[in-house]
This record gives C-alpha cells, sequence and structure tokens, in this order.
C-alpha cells in the first residue's frame, strides 16, 4: 500500500521534473533565437549608429546616409495611428461592455472584430488603397497611412480594452448606480479610470507592432526615397499651427531597410542592420512604456 | 463660498461648451488654412528598382542645393508597376530598366500622356554561374533560349543537355521575378519575346537572394544587373556571351564600346511633358542628364558615351517626344537609335 503510494509520487515527481525540463528548455530555444538575433543585429548594425545616422537623409554613399526621414515619418504615422485609434478602439469596447444589449447581433459582431484582429495585414493595405487613396482623394500621404494602421489596431485595441474594462469588479458600477449616477457617469469616473491602465497597455503593444508593418504600407505606396521632412506643425503666420503634414510623402523605418537590403553593396547592408536596431529600439522601449503603465497602474488602484 | 460654488457651476454649464466651440472654430480655422497653403512645389518619380540608385544620387545631387524649396520624392514601383502611375499621369518621372512596350504607349495615349524619353545609364544583364563552377567558360545566344525559352521548361534539366561537353550534373536556374523591367528586356532579348520566360526557376525581385542562391549552388545558372555581380566578384563567375561574334565578358569596356551585345540595356527616364514645362522639373531633369554619367559609374552602372547625354539634353530642350523603340528594336545600339527621327 505505502509502497504504491510511494511509487504513484515518485512517479509524478518524475514528471513534474520533465515538464519543468520541457519548458526550461522551450524558454532557453526562445530566448537563444532572440538574443542571436539581437546580437547579430547588434554587432552588424551597432557599428553604423551614431548621432549622425539618425540625422542624416539617405544617400548613395552608405556612410553618409542615415535615417532622420524616415524615423520622422514612422513617428508620424504612429502619431496618427494613436490619436485615431484609441478613442474609436476604446469607445467601440465601452460601449460593447456597457451599452449593448446582449443580443445575437452584438454576439456576431464580436466574432467578426476577432476575426479581424487575425487578417493579415495586407488585406488592410488593399482596402485602404482602394478607400482612402483614390475615392477619398487622400493621395499616398501620412494620413493614409496612420488610418490605414488604425484599421490594423482597432480590432486588437478593442478586445484589449474589453479584457480592461472586464476586470472591473460589477460590485464598483452597482455601488455608483446605487449613489444615483448614471451610466456614463459611472463609465467617466470609475471604469474607465480604472481600467486605463490595461487599455494603455493593450494599445501599446498593438501600435508597437504596427511599428514594423510594411507589407500595408507598401501597397498605399509608401516612398523608398525622401530627402525632405514633412511641413511643420507651427508656422509664422495665422493661425501658426498648421495640419499641412498630414497630407505630405513619407518613407518609414521597415521601407527603407527593406530599400537597403535589397541594394548590392555590402555596406548598405549595415545600414539596414542599424535601422533594423532602431526599429527594435523604439519596440522595445513602446513596451517597456507599456510595462511600467500596467505596473503603475497596479500600484494606485486597490479595491 | 457659496458664490464661489455658484461661479463654478456658471463656469461648468457655460463656460466649457463656449470654450469647446471657440477650440473647435480655431482648429477648423488651422485645417482650412493647412488646405489652402501652397507646400514646396513636389516631383514625383517611380518605376524601376534598378535604375533607383541613380535616380537617389541624382535626386540626393539637386536636392542639397535647392533644399527647402523643391521636394522630390522617389518610389519603387517596378518598372511595369511604375509605368501604369506614369501614365495615368500621376507620376512626373518613370524610372525604366527597359523601353516602354506597346501597351503602356497605348495607355499613355488614351489617358493623353506624352513623355520625354531620356537615356541616363547602360547596365549589362550578367549571366553568371558560382566560382564553384569550373566547367563553364562561356555560353552562346542559342545556349541561352534553348535554358530559358518556354518551351524548356520540364525538359532541359541538366548541364550535359545544354552542351555535351559539359557534366551530366542537375541544372538550377535562378533569373528576375516576372514584375522587373529585367525580366522583360532579358527574355526578349534571349528568347525573342517579352514575358515569354520557362517557370520553373527560382525568381526573385531581389537580386540579392539570388546572389546567395547562385553563389552557393555549383550547379546554378542565372542572370542579374551588372552591380550585383560586381559586387560579388569574390564569389561569382560571370560567363561570357557569345552572340556569333566570339564569347564577350561584360565589362565597363565592352559595354561602352558595344561589343557586349545584345545583352547589354539602356536605363530610360521618362518625363510626362506636362511636367516638363514646370521649371523647377526642367532644372531636375536637365541636371540629371548632365550628372548621370558621373552618378552610373559611382553606383555600378556605366555611363553613356558623352555625346548621348548631349544628344538627350538636346531632345529635351527642343522638346522631342515619344520613344525611339519601336518594332524590334532591342539589341541595336542605343545611340543609333537616338539618332534616328522618333515620331510621338
Amino acid at each position: 500500500m505505502t509502497q504504491d503510494m510511494h511509487r504513484l509520487i515518485a512517479g509524478n515527481k518524475r514528471r513534474d521534473r520533465f515538464f519543468g525540463w520541457a519548458g526550461l528548455a522551450a524558454m532557453v530555444f526562445a530566448v537563444t533565437i532572440l538574443l542571436l538575433l539581437l546580437v547579430t543585429l547588434g554587432l552588424e548594425g551597432g557599428r553604423r549608429l551614431s548621432w549622425e545616422f539618425l540625422t542624416s537623409y539617405p544617400s548613395r554613399v552608405p556612410e553618409r546616409a542615415g535615417i532622420l526621414p524616415a524615423c520622422v515619418g514612422t513617428v508620424l504615422v504612429m502619431l496618427v495611428t494613436a490619436v485615431t485609434s484609441v478613442p474609436l478602439g476604446v469607445a467601440a469596447a465601452v460601449y460593447l461592455e456597457e451599452y449593448a444589449p446582449k443580443s445575437r447581433v452584438t454576439a456576431v459582431i464580436e466574432i467578426n472584430i476577432a476575426n479581424l484582429a487575425g487578417v493579415p495585414s495586407i488585406v488592410y493595405g488593399l482596402m485602404a488603397l482602394g478607400l482612402f487613396v483614390y475615392p477619398l482623394h487622400l493621395g499616398h500621404s501620412i494620413l493614409t497611412a496612420g488610418l490605414t494602421l488604425t484599421l490594423l489596431c482597432l480590432p486588437v485595441v478593442i478586445i484589449v480594452a474589453r479584457e480592461a474594462i472586464r476586470t472591473v469588479p460589477s460590485g464598483i458600477r452597482e455601488a455608483a448606480y446605487a449613489l444615483g449616477a448614471t451610466k456614463w457617469q459611472t463609465i467617466r469616473d470609475h471604469v474607465l479610470p480604472y481600467s486605463t491602465g490595461g487599455i494603455l497597455t493593450g494599445v501599446i503593444i498593438a501600435l508597437s507592432r504596427a511599428v514594423g508593418e510594411t507589407a500595408p504600407l507598401i501597397t498605399i505606396g509608401a516612398l523608398s526615397f525622401i530627402a525632405f521632412l514633412p511641413s511643420p506643425p507651427v508656422t509664422a503666420t495665422p493661425p501658426f499651427l498648421s495640419v499641412r503634414w498630414l497630407f505630405d510623402p513619407f518613407a518609414v523605418l521597415p521601407m527603407q531597410m527593406f530599400n537597403w537590403i535589397s541594394r548590392p553593396q555590402e555596406a548598405f547592408h549595415l545600414n539596414a542592420a542599424g535601422a533594423g536596431l532602431v526599429l527594435m529600439l523604439v519596440t522595445l522601449a513602446m513596451n517597456g512604456l507599456a510595462y511600467y503603465i500596467r505596473y503603475r497602474s497596479r500600484r494606485r488602484i486597490r479595491w | 463660498m457659496e458664490f464661489a460654488n455658484r461661479f463654478h457651476n456658471v463656469k461648468a454649464t457655460i463656460g466649457t461648451p463656449a470654450a469647446l466651440l471657440l477650440l473647435a472654430l480655431y482648429l477648423g480655422w488651422v485645417v482650412l488654412a493647412s488646405l489652402q497653403a501652397d507646400g514646396p512645389a513636389v516631383i514625383t518619380v517611380d518605376g524601376s528598382s534598378t535604375l533607383f540608385p541613380i535616380t537617389e544620387a541624382a535626386v540626393e545631387e539637386f536636392q542639397s542645393s535647392h533644399r527647402g524649396r523643391i521636394r522630390i520624392t522617389v518610389g519603387i514601383s517596378g518598372t511595369g508597376g511604375g509605368f501604369k502611375k506614369f501614365c495615368r499621369g500621376e507620376t512626373d518621372i518613370q524610372d525604366a530598366s527597359r523601353p516602354i512596350s506597346l501597351g503602356e504607349r497605348e495607355a499613355c495615349r488614351r489617358n493623353g500622356v506624352v513623355y520625354h524619353e531620356l537615356p541616363v545609364a547602360y547596365d549589362a544583364m550578367t549571366i553568371v554561374v558560382s566560382r564553384r563552377n569550373t566547367w563553364v567558360d562561356s555560353i552562346t545566344l542559342q545556349e541561352l533560349k534553348r535554358i530559358w525559352e518556354p518551351s524548356a521548361q520540364r525538359t532541359v534539366l541538366r548541364w550535359s543537355q545544354i552542351r555535351p561537353a559539359w557534366p551530366d550534373v542537375p541544372l538550377k536556374l535562378f533569373g528576375a521575378g516576372s514584375d522587373s523591367g529585367t525580366f522583360d528586356y532579358f527574355t526578349e532579348v534571349v528568347v525573342g519575346r517579352a514575358k515569354a520566360s520557362r517557370g520553373d526557376y527560382t525568381a526573385s525581385e531581389d537580386d540579392n537572394t539570388l546572389v546567395q542562391g547562385i553563389a552557393r549552388d555549383t550547379y546554378a545558372l542565372g542572370y542579374l544587373p551588372f552591380g550585383y555581380y560586381e559586387n560579388n566578384r569574390q564569389r561569382l563567375r560571370a560567363v561570357p556571351v557569345d552572340a556569333g561574334e566570339g564569347p564577350c565578358e561584360p565589362s565597363r569596356e565592352t559595354v561602352e564600346n558595344g561589343t557586349y551585345h545584345p545583352l547589354s540595356r539602356p536605363l530610360l527616364i521618362y518625363v510626362n511633358e506636362r511636367s516638363a514645362a514646370r521649371p523647377e522639373i526642367r532644372r531636375f531633369v536637365e541636371s540629371y542628364l548632365g550628372a548621370a554619367g558621373r552618378l552610373a559609374g559611382e553606383v555600378g552602372f556605366m555611363p553613356l558615351p558623352d555625346d548621348l547625354y548631349r544628344l538627350a539634353a538636346e531632345h529635351f530642350r527642343s522638346g522631342r517626344l515619344g520613344t525611339v523603340f519601336h518594332a524590334k528594336a532591342a539589341g541595336m545600339s542605343v545611340i543609333d537609335l537616338f539618332r534616328q527621327d522618333t515620331t510621338p
């Protein structure tokens, strides 16, 4: 009897150890590949990384070439994407979670949103080409690119925002209603503030994925050579602000990389590695920010 | 205290909407003003990725003297993709690694797009094998045709089938993807009809992929723009091509003196006539033609003879339109073609 039990326990422990080792192996495998990628990029691109590389225009001379327009383009496109996808995504999520009746229609909408999150990005590019570029006459502009990436981010933002809103205990809502608050007051003063951390994390993760997207931007006509910056947002004449840059042509980092990689000269491949390193650092910084926000919001809220 | 409270309420009920309204009005003004403001002039260039390095260099030189006032954008949609946009009138200048095709001329004519055709450099389509390949010392045009024609698909699969003296080992083919001008020109010259090619080979629009593939494979044979061979001499070997007058190796000399024939090809730019009326585009094209010889050499292509650049600039100034590549022009010497009369 006790022998059987001992054997059983020993067997279970063995399996337990085995799974531990298997998990460790999987983790080591994933991390090794990531490290290899980082190290090769770092070794190749690190040599090119300098202040001049970040602040120069592309050039036929690999040593003089830089990524300034691509960096600025990437930042502006992401800005447009963030400004449009956050309000749209959060509002849609709030509606679906708080207002929408639980009917078959909402179920269909929910399934569709989940499906949209898995659609290949090039499909969004084709759709944007057929919607923004020609019928709406937005051209091959920063605005078009930003809106295209918004399409890409929206499903993810909605799904994550809904998850975050769902984690707010319903006791909080009921307490607010008990005090006579309307639905909107409850959402504005309680639900949204408590779920901000989760929502922002999701938004930033969605954006950091969109930052490296090339396919949809190629289809809408992202350019590979630009030696100027978009129009300045501030002007000397009234009204002193300008959104002209929204309609300017642009280049983005992944496109610049792609262009350099396809050159015959080895030195351009180094530049591509440098641009890749910058892109990776941007993604890393964004993910770090997401992590920090989550940490902050968890510390702030106690219920 | 009570007053302050009441004041707060007033502000909340009247102040906020008023402030929002003002903000909305201001933003509306900003958007309207931005839409009306004239930005700096924009010149749009699109087309061949082969020609891209030369155009990039020309733009770089031109813009360093005009920074901020003139903006030039260069895309790489490929020669075919670029012509689609060019013939819709969407772009000002088209980079082409082959002359405009019949269908494209028709499309341009339908949309009322007329153009100047200007040669900017030569490229030599280079037949390459791996450095490990020891048996090939030259290849004839007929042999190339036998390898690449559509009927060779799934039948010509071994080196010994091309020339009995070569070893009985598999033949692995690498070439340009069907969207590139390189593909169009190669098939036209070698097979005799543009876009007629066997399909069972490793095709890539990215020539570096082809370089990697050919360099690693002893049994490989492929074609590349000269620049990609020149930068990978230690890994690739160029095969001299025999077009009936003995084997000829591609090099700057053989291309410039016309002996590397007919696989050398002109790289051209097409300028929309309506765009050419704009002074900044006129200046850009003239500076491009003036610097093209030097820049082509710098980025891995062969410059044209000087008098051809002079001839092209003359054509551009005198407003000569249309293409010189009519019927069976592929393989004819470019300078002869440009000396001939042109029809719009």
